[in-house]
């Protein structure tokens, strides 16, 4: 127990931690693979979220306690006591941002300050900021006590290989952790920000950490003493018994590590994003003081054993390391070495996720958006989201490793850890004040933030670089400007204060002062309004049964809610079968809570969790309903809107199909029936005259007719032979022009030629009666380009019809062309009684014969053809009612354009 | 028994063979063209044989017969129906009404004078 001896050569150590590093890789590498993410439950357990909690305890408590307890005696415990408060007291305050964070999915203490305040960016940024300042000593001490222990083992007796310089062996610590941490914090985007493989690390991590200590304790216990007693008596010796209790120091010091608790990014990280299961947090509230308690319990006996066994002016700081190097334990110095290794690593690995998240959500991806011409954003930003977190990762390691070259690596570990705390302990009021007071606004935690962080970095953390560093002596001793007031260490005035004590006395007092007064002076926004009440009410907002004891409703009043809602029967039913349950005649059972929860379970199936809620609420007198309810019932009701409006646009996409099919059905059995009709008239129409001719060829064929009737039956046989040909050619000539199929010859004729020859043609049809045509020649001089020989066929139809039918004393027909832009008009009308009303709309069709009278011969296709022939024409022709007599009107085109 | 027969047909060639062909085996023709005329012309004139064709102005043949099954003094003469649309829907229609006999046209002379002897003497 003489001098310290290496024991260990450093070749060892660096591969020892190597093979660490190597092992925490293989242990978060499984833990992130999905087959054992889903067969290992125990890696959700509570004891892995309660482990990894201890991130806590970083290399600062690891070494820096024990150096405490040798320079301050038992105030070291102060920085425990803090999260056992916190944590006994769970329920209040970690509870409720654990539910928070999961029903906001808040992914940091950022996003959790800036999402409450009507998730203002600013406050993001504020938080960032103040956050990474904090962080960047921490990170710096870190690397500093990882760097002293490896110091430890170098030496210059050493003949296998001498270790670097300080410098190079913290740059090579710094390179190493960012690089773990961007292989396991960055390997893929979760959207709760969740790292099941590094949080098991993590786990692992402070499982070596306990070990380690609690091996060195027992060392110094048991090895270097003889038991609890000789270390009791030794203590009583020791100067760390005379130590005094500074009651102001330890109550601000407590609160102080209580609120680092709840303030630091990675413990938030780690206790509220990587939280599970909100069960967890029961366990962790007695297994984590318990882990802290365990720490501790050796801290009195190692500080008093080194003080009295190392050679003076050794660094208490390390005495963990040194005391086994000293009692000649090389196995458990290097456990002890792994243990602050753990410390730092575990520490430096969280931080900089839940830093590197921050920067990035808040002030890399804003900015880089903004950035960004109008174009819409891509599926490119995943890639830009991981990019930037590790850029920012590296950035923050990169960060406290140039704190640590600048402050030059000599303030004892402790005083900068407190330091850190102060910073993020001006998140506090923000948060507080935000899950429990809906009055708080924006502007009142925006200011309040900026000037509890400025009174930090003014008498804290400007100060903590050492004199001449960054605020000069001068300003030091006699304030800014020779202002006495304004010292950094004696603000308005107030001296001999501990300056730690001092400056969370004054940022912390400012802060939530100025928060108050500026959120009660102004007013909070719409957006900030929800949020707040989204925050405060979490635990009674909106989906989650709130319990309903002590309602005052009336079964009845349920029963006619319940009866609107389900149905008079089905609500009926349901009170029944719950009274019976309940032991009750009649249908009325008792409103128990156990009944309400039944009830509204059965409301939320038909209308909703939300409306459900809200209904009960209101008719339970007992509860107000919050704007949260009425937000959450908008919701539903959107959801239920949007959903029947598919189902009515389906229910009408069903109506109109069918509508269709009908339409189809009726115009096929039309179609069918008009087939039938047309196939019984063409059969009528045929048979008619082969009856006359096979009656009279019989006459003649037996021979015995005098020769003058036979001439007679021979002609009535010549004129119905006729008169079949001509129906088979009209019936011919109807099918090629409804299918279209019909040959246009397109000449450039005047309509006076095309009635000349239609008039000529008509007049040799009988019968053969005067009948007078009036028409003005000039008018009809007129150019078309039509097909001739149809044109004429539709005139001719008419002058025949006109002929025909005309039954005037001296029949007349009056034909009028004229021409109307580039199209021609041809009415054709005569003096007789003309087509009677109800007859008008049949007589374009087919078999449309109208007199009893078929002296004509006409089947009763002409007209029909006449409207085929138009269309194909690209005319029309209809019946002009009113005319005197029977009146037609014929359109067609000036110039008819050949079909492509 | 009387050789008297009244003939209801629209079409004049057709009415000429049919009478020429009775005619000339010494039955008296009676002819109408119009199936409103009809029935009362066969009440007053009493034919010992009608011939009725289906489709007629003014009224259908199987009106025509069904006023005269509907009357004492006419349901039991001898009706010949005639149609020329050929489809059974006439035939099933007419036999169910009570045509005597049924014949679609075009129909050869002899079938026709033998139906009518037929219908006469029965």
């Amino acid at each position: 127990m003489q001098g310290i001896e290496p024991m260990v050569p450093f070749n060892i150590l660096v591969l020892v931690c190597l093979a660490y590093v190597l092992v925490l890789f293989v242990v978060a590498f499984v833990v992130e693979h999905p087959a054992i993410r889903l067969r290992a439950r125990w890696l959700r357990s509570p004891l892995v979220y309660t482990l990894s909690l201890s991130i806590y305890c970083t290399a600062w408590t690891f070494f820096g306690a024990v150096g405490y307890a040798a320079r301050s005696g038992l105030e070291f415990l102060t920085i425990y006591l803090g999260p056992t408060l916190v944590f006994i007291g769970w329920w209040w305050v970690l509870r409720k941002l654990v539910r928070i964070g999961k029903a906001q999915r808040v992914t940091s203490i950022a996003d959790l300050i800036s999402s409450r305040y009507g998730k203002s960016n600013l406050l993001g940024v504020l938080v960032t900021v103040i956050a990474v300042t904090a962080a960047t000593p921490y990170i710096a001490l870190q690397l500093q006590s990882v760097t002293l222990s490896f110091g430890v083992f170098a030496s210059p007796v050493d003949t296998f290989g001498a270790p670097p310089g300080k410098e190079a062996t913290a740059l090579w610590v710094a390179v190493g952790l960012a690089l773990f941490t961007v292989l396991f914090g960055t390997r893929n985007l979760d959207a709760n920000e969740r790292h099941h493989g590094v949080v098991t690390a993590i786990a692992v991590e402070a499982v070596v950490k306990l070990v380690a200590l609690l091996g060195v304790g027992i060392f110094v216990v048991w090895g270097l003493a003889d038991g609890p007693a000789e270390i009791f008596s030794r203590i009583e010796a020791s100067p760390v018994a005379n130590w005094t209790l500074d009651p102001g120091r330890w109550i601000g010091l407590i609160f102080l590590s209580g609120a680092a608790v709840l303030c630091l990014p990675r413990m938030f990280q780690v206790t509220v994003v990587e939280n599970v299961e909100e069960s967890h947090l029961a366990t962790a509230s007695w297994a984590f003081p318990l882990y802290l308690a365990l720490m501790s319990l050796f801290v009195v006996p190692i500080a008093v054993t080194g003080l009295m066994v190392l050679p003076e002016g050794a660094n208490p700081d390390l005495f963990v390391l040194t005391l086994p190097l000293a009692g000649g334990q090389g196995a458990l110095a290097m456990l002890a070495f792994l243990g602050g290794f753990s410390s730092a690593t575990s520490m430096v690995i969280v931080a900089a996720i839940a830093l590197a998240t921050m920067v990035s959500n808040h002030i890399v991806m804003p900015f880089w958006l903004r950035m960004q011409p109008s174009r819409a954003v891509s599926g490119d930003v995943r890639r830009i989201v991981l990019l930037s977190r590790r850029v920012s990762i590296a950035g923050i390691v990169g960060l406290g490793y140039a704190y640590y070259r600048l402050s030059g690596g000599s303030s004892a570990l402790a005083a900068i850890g407190l330091i850190s705390f102060v910073g993020v302990a001006q998140i506090l009021p923000a948060m507080i004040g935000g899950i429990f007071w809906r009055g708080a606004t924006r502007a009142g935690a925006a200011t309040g933030m900026i000037l509890g962080a400025a009174v930090w970095a003014y008498s804290l953390y400007l100060p903590s670089f050492g004199p001449e560093g960054i605020i000069s002596d001068a300003v030091m001793d006699h304030g800014p400007w020779g202002i006495a007031w304004l010292r950094p260490e004696a603000l308005f005035g107030i001296e001999g204060m501990d300056p730690l004590i001092h400056a969370l006395f004054w940022s912390l007092t400012l802060n939530a002062m100025t928060y108050c007064l500026v959120s009660i002076l102004g007013f909070p926004s719409p957006m900030e309004r929800v949020q707040g009440a989204a925050f405060v009410n979490v635990f009674e907002g909106g989906l989650t049964t709130g319990g309903w004891a002590g309602g005052k409703a009336e079964a009845e009043d349920l029963l006619i809610l319940s009866s609107r809602i389900l149905g008079e029967d089905e609500a009926l039913a349901f009170f029944q079968a719950e009274a019976r349950a309940q032991g009750k005649e009649g249908f009325l059972p008792d409103p128990t809570p156990e009944f309400l929860d039944g009830l509204e379970l059965r409301l939320a199936g038909s209308v909703g969790a939300a409306a459900a809620h809200a209904m009960l609420s209101q008719v339970m007198g007992g509860e107000t309903v919050s704007v949260e309810d009425l937000v959450a019932v908008a919701n539903e009701t959107a959801q239920v809107m949007e959903y029947s409006a598919k189902l009515e646009e389906q229910s009408e996409e069903l109506s109109r199909v069918a509508r269709q099919l009908r339409e189809a059905n009726e115009k096929l059995t039309q179609l069918s029936e008009q087939k039938d009709a047309f196939l019984s008239q063409i059969s009528h129409e045929l048979r008619t005259p082969m009856t006359s001719i096979r009656a009279f060829s019989e006459i003649l064929m037996a021979g015995d007719v005098p020769s003058e009737q036979a001439a007679r039956h021979a002609g009535i046989i010549h004129s119905e032979a006729i008169r079949l040909t001509r129906l088979l050619d009209d019936l011919l000539d109807l099918s090629v022009l409804e299918n279209g199929s019909v040959r246009l010859d397109l000449a450039l004729v005047t309509v006076l030629e095309l009635l000349d020859r239609a008039l000529l043609a008509a007049g040799e049809t009988l019968p053969e009666r005067q009948f007078a045509v009036r028409r003005d020649l000039p008018s009809e001089s007129i150019y078309v380009t039509t097909d001739p020989d149809r044109l004429t066929q539709v005139f001719i139809n008419l002058i025949s019809n006109a002929r025909k039918y005309c039954d005037a004393a001296q029949p007349e027909l009056r034909i009028v062309v004229r021409q109307r832009g580039g199209r021609m008009i041809a009415d054709f009308i005569d003096n007789g009684t003309g087509i009677p009303e109800e007859s008008q709309a049949l007589i374009f069709e087919k078999f449309s014969r109208l007199t009893d009278q078929n002296r004509a011969g006409g089947a009763g296709l002409g007209l029909a053809i006449c409207r085929e022939v138009m269309a194909n024409l690209g005319g029309t022709i209809t019946y002009l009612p009113g005319q005197g007599g029977a009146a037609f009107r014929v359109t067609f085109p000036l110039r008819l354009q050949k079909a492509a | 028994m009387g050789r008297h027969v009244l003939l209801v047909e629209d079409e004049p060639n057709i009415t000429e063979a049919i009478r020429f062909i009775l005619a000339r085996d010494g039955w008296e023709v009676t002819a109408l063209t119009d199936g409103a005329a009809a029935e009362a012309a066969i009440r007053s004139a009493r034919p010992d044989v009608v011939i009725l064709d289906v489709m007629l102005p003014g009224r259908s043949g199987l009106d025509v017969l069904a006023a005269l099954r509907a009357d004492e003094s006419t349901c039991n003469l001898p009706v010949l129906m005639l149609t020329a649309r050929g489809q059974g829907r006439d035939r099933a229609e007419a036999e169910r009404i009570g045509a005597s006999r049924f014949m679609t046209k075009p129909f050869s002379n002899s079938e026709m004078l033998a139906t009518v002897r037929e219908l006469a003497s029965a």
